[in-house]
């Protein structure tokens, strides 16, 4: 049983260091690479039908028992976001085998998007506080280097911008933790959320606002968003694919776990704060949207934009709430990658990702529009679209919890996704080529069709077959909020391990 | 002796803070440095200072005698450390980079990538020279 | 980066560095039980290559190093990988200690295991991240 839980973190770590040995000969990488993503797929699949069969899956680490030694934990939360990542960096491995230039592959292209993965899977699996801090270092060095491979203008400009506000986000998670530890003694979230109700509400408060803070900025909530659309775009683009769908997912994942679990003494307060900032986080996302002019700018204020729907379901704290977020989670994290990877496409058949020097790609290809609408109209909300289910999710969560203002700005914030969805789509697919018609690069390689077309099918299968999806965010959230059974969970491991044989910590 | 460590925290913080709203990147870099270390301190003396209480268990006793020192702490001060360590090198090589590439330590510089319009370079252009991956030093402690 | 051509700090190195390499070696074996460990023996080790660096060049410790940093690193991440794996062989999870007592002539009885193995992986990780870094920035 302990071997389903380890597989997601064994498979990245092991094929992270093999790639790097051999990370001068091109074909053996790609092939690797592309069975490794596939049987990470498999073994994530795999998580998320035992934990559907079993409940909650726990594992000790070194068998050292729950509150002293680091505990692994799959819910249906983790299970089913580790899955989805796992698809979506499926696919940008197979896009990335035609697009990666053979300079980055040499410095090690592959080896770092799996230790990347290595870190995103760790975060989402882990018990203990400050085990994910050190798995939320992990996927930061990896994508620090991914993000800086190359040495132009706008990838230094936008590393600094990442790294120095990530880091600041370090320090803030790190102090939160060392005063959550001086206060309850102790990091495993199970122990934690058993220890923190006889702890004066007004400290623990403090805490939450710094986790808030450290979280908050890794997922791009709103006063805290600005790295993020100053840095997305000027990677490669599978590598701003990658960082769309996972990492800021990563930052909601913590939101969601810290936030249910352990802070929930004094919700009109702590999830008041969220509730306004996910309104505000949704409306200008979509106004910096609204005035780019570049593909992947407006790209990546939509994810901010975004961002915003699923924290608004966690701060009403209601199960069809959380619902909604982990419904809108998983879908987002499919279309968002998905969009930036037909931005690539786009820009290749273009040559350019400004919306004033592109126009008459559906002329020139008009599947490549047509797969661009599916992730586009989903991301707005357009029925019967895997969006819509979850923007409508979103309402009805905030209608039944009263919170009337709020779900009012994510329907505006939904027509204006809309709008600047088909300002894409006009200027980009519609409008005749500025430049007399010349099309650059008229083959596309099948590598970098196939992940498109993959995740355009999942978007298009979540929204036609939503009810197995929303039974599953259903439970998830009902699981996320019943704090008792993770405990029961955690600590049932007691019992069963009783024969210590010692371990080794350097 | 908490309340020094307290003050000390703070000095730190305050320090880190006006050297992270300075222009220059390498006093950014500085700030970053001493926001570190202030961390440490703070999660060093979050859960009380024991003096000479070392957590070890006697000869002929089966537990620790009670004030002891926390060990944990420097445990999670040790790795946090070596991680900040890890990361750190890597800011280094990143503004050394930038100085190259921009010539420039000024952080009001840096706007290519937030005003709107053209992106400064094509970002899938294939680029020598990569920086050598420092990613393994994090997993030391 | 030029050279320190200082001889006194050449002769020293001479001697030191051999020193510190076999130090770091008896912290790494003796960290189980007591302080030391692979952490800090890795450090110390690396602490030898950094004084050849000084004394000499970049070039002659990468020479005694003879392997490229980055690759010891590697092999030490596959060593601690592969120390948490005889555990799952027997039913237990991932990273759980396993040990044998050889008994050597003497009264001496040796204790090996997978903690040491993961340590010899720190240690071989750390060298290798410190120097990388250490090569990379004195060559620039």
């Amino acid at each position: 049983m302990g071997w389903t839980l380890f597989l997601p973190l064994l498979i990245p770590l092991s094929t992270g260091i093999v790639l790097f040995g051999l990370r001068r000969r091109r074909r053996l990488v790609h092939t690797l690479a592309i069975t490794a993503s596939t049987l990470l797929l498999a073994s994530a699949a795999l998580l998320l039908f035992v934990v559907q069969r079993d409940g909650i899956q726990v594992v000790a680490l070194g068998t050292w028992p729950a509150p002293y030694g680091i505990v692994l934990v799959a819910d249906l939360l983790s299970a089913s976001l580790l899955l989805v990542c796992v698809l979506v960096s499926w696919a940008t491995v197979i896009y990335a085998t035609t697009w990666i230039d053979p300079g980055r592959e040499r410095a090690g292209f592959y080896s770092l998007v799996f230790i990347l993965l290595l870190g995103v899977n760790g975060a989402f699996l882990t018990g203990d506080l400050f085990n994910l801090y050190v798995w939320f270092e992990v996927t930061l060095m990896a994508s620090f280097v991914l993000l800086v491979l190359g040495v132009e203008r706008g990838e230094v400009e936008g590393g600094i911008k990442y790294v120095s506000l990530n880091l600041i986000a370090s320090a803030f998670f790190l102090s939160a933790t060392g005063i959550l530890y001086g206060l309850a003694g102790t990091l495993n979230l199970a122990d934690l959320s058993q220890v923190l109700p006889s702890i004066d509400s007004h400290l623990v408060n403090l805490v939450a606002v710094l986790f808030g803070i450290a979280f908050g900025i890794k997922a791009g909530l709103f006063p805290l968003f600005f790295w993020l659309p100053a840095s997305y775009h000027t990677p490669p683009v599978p590598v701003s694919a990658l960082f769309a769908g996972l990492l800021t997912k990563v930052g909601v994942y913590a939101l969601i776990r810290v936030f249910t679990l352990l802070f929930r003494q004094d919700p009109d307060w702590t999830h008041g704060i969220l509730l306004a900032c996910s309104a505000l986080t949704m409306l200008t996302g979509v106004l910096g949207a609204l005035v780019q002019q570049d593909i992947r700018r407006i790209l990546s204020f939509h994810i901010v934009s975004q961002i915003g729907y699923m924290v608004f379901g966690l701060a009403l704290l209601t199960p069809l709430g959380l619902a909604s977020s982990v419904f809108y989670l998983i879908h987002h994290i499919v279309v968002k990658t998905n969009l930036f990877l037909i931005g690539g496409l786009v820009e290749r058949v273009g040559r350019s990702s400004s919306l004033d020097r592109l126009g008459g790609i559906f002329r020139a290809r008009a599947w490549l529009g047509i797969v661009f609408l599916i992730p586009a109209f989903s991301l707005a909300g357009i029925p019967p679209l895997s969006g819509f289910i979850a923007k409508l999710l979103v309402v009805r969560a905030g209608l039944d919890a009263g919170a009337y203002l709020a779900t009012a700005v994510a329907v505006a914030v939904g027509l204006l996704t809309l709008m600047s969805m088909l300002k894409i789509w006009n200027e980009a697919f519609w409008k005749d080529p500025p430049t007399s018609g010349v099309l650059g690069d008229p083959n596309i390689p099948i590598r970098l069709v196939v992940p498109v077309l993959v995740l355009a099918a999942v978007t298009l299968l979540l929204g036609l077959l939503a009810e197995p999806l929303l039974d599953l965010s259903t439970q998830a959230a009902e699981q996320v909020l019943d704090a008792d059974a993770y405990r029961a969970a955690v600590f049932g491991l007691h019992s069963s391990l009783e024969n210590l044989t010692g371990g080794g910590v350097p | 002796m908490e309340i020094l460590f307290a003050l000390m925290v703070g000095t730190l913080y305050g320090c880190a803070l006006y050297l992270l709203l300075r222009r220059s990147i390498v006093k950014l870099l500085i700030g970053l440095i001493l926001l570190g270390n202030g961390t440490n301190l703070l999660i060093f003396s979050g859960s009380g200072l024991v003096r000479g209480r070392p957590p070890l268990v006697p000869v002929d006793a089966t537990s620790v005698p009670a004030p002891y020192a926390d060990p944990l702490p420097q445990a999670l001060i040790l790795t946090a450390i070596v991680i900040s360590f890890g990361v750190l090198v890597y800011a280094v090589a990143l503004i050394y980079r930038t100085y190259r590439a921009l010539a420039t330590d000024d952080l009001d510089n840096l706007t290519s990538t937030d005003r709107l319009g053209e992106v400064p370079a094509t970002a899938h252009v294939a680029v020598e020279v990569p920086l050598q991956p420092i990613h393994g030093s994090g997993k030391g402690g | 980066m030029s050279t320190l051509t200082s001889i006194i700090l050449r002769t020293a190195v001479r001697w030191i560095s051999p020193l510190l390499l076999l130090f770091s070696v008896f912290l790494l074996l003796r960290g189980h039980h007591e302080p030391g460990g692979g952490f800090s023996g890795g450090l110390i080790a690396a602490t030898g290559f950094a004084l050849l660096t000084f004394g000499y060049s970049v070039r002659t410790a990468q020479r005694v190093l003879r392997i490229e940093p980055l690759s010891l690193t590697a092999c030490g991440l596959v060593l601690a990988l592969l120390s948490g794996l005889p555990s799952l062989l027997t039913g237990q999870p991932f990273l759980t200690g396993l040990w044998i007592d050889i008994s050597l002539p003497g009264n001496v009885v040796l204790e090996l295991g997978t903690p040491l193995l993961f340590d010899v992986g720190v240690y071989l990780a750390v060298i290798g991240a410190t120097l990388t870094m250490l090569f990379e920035f004195a060559e620039e």
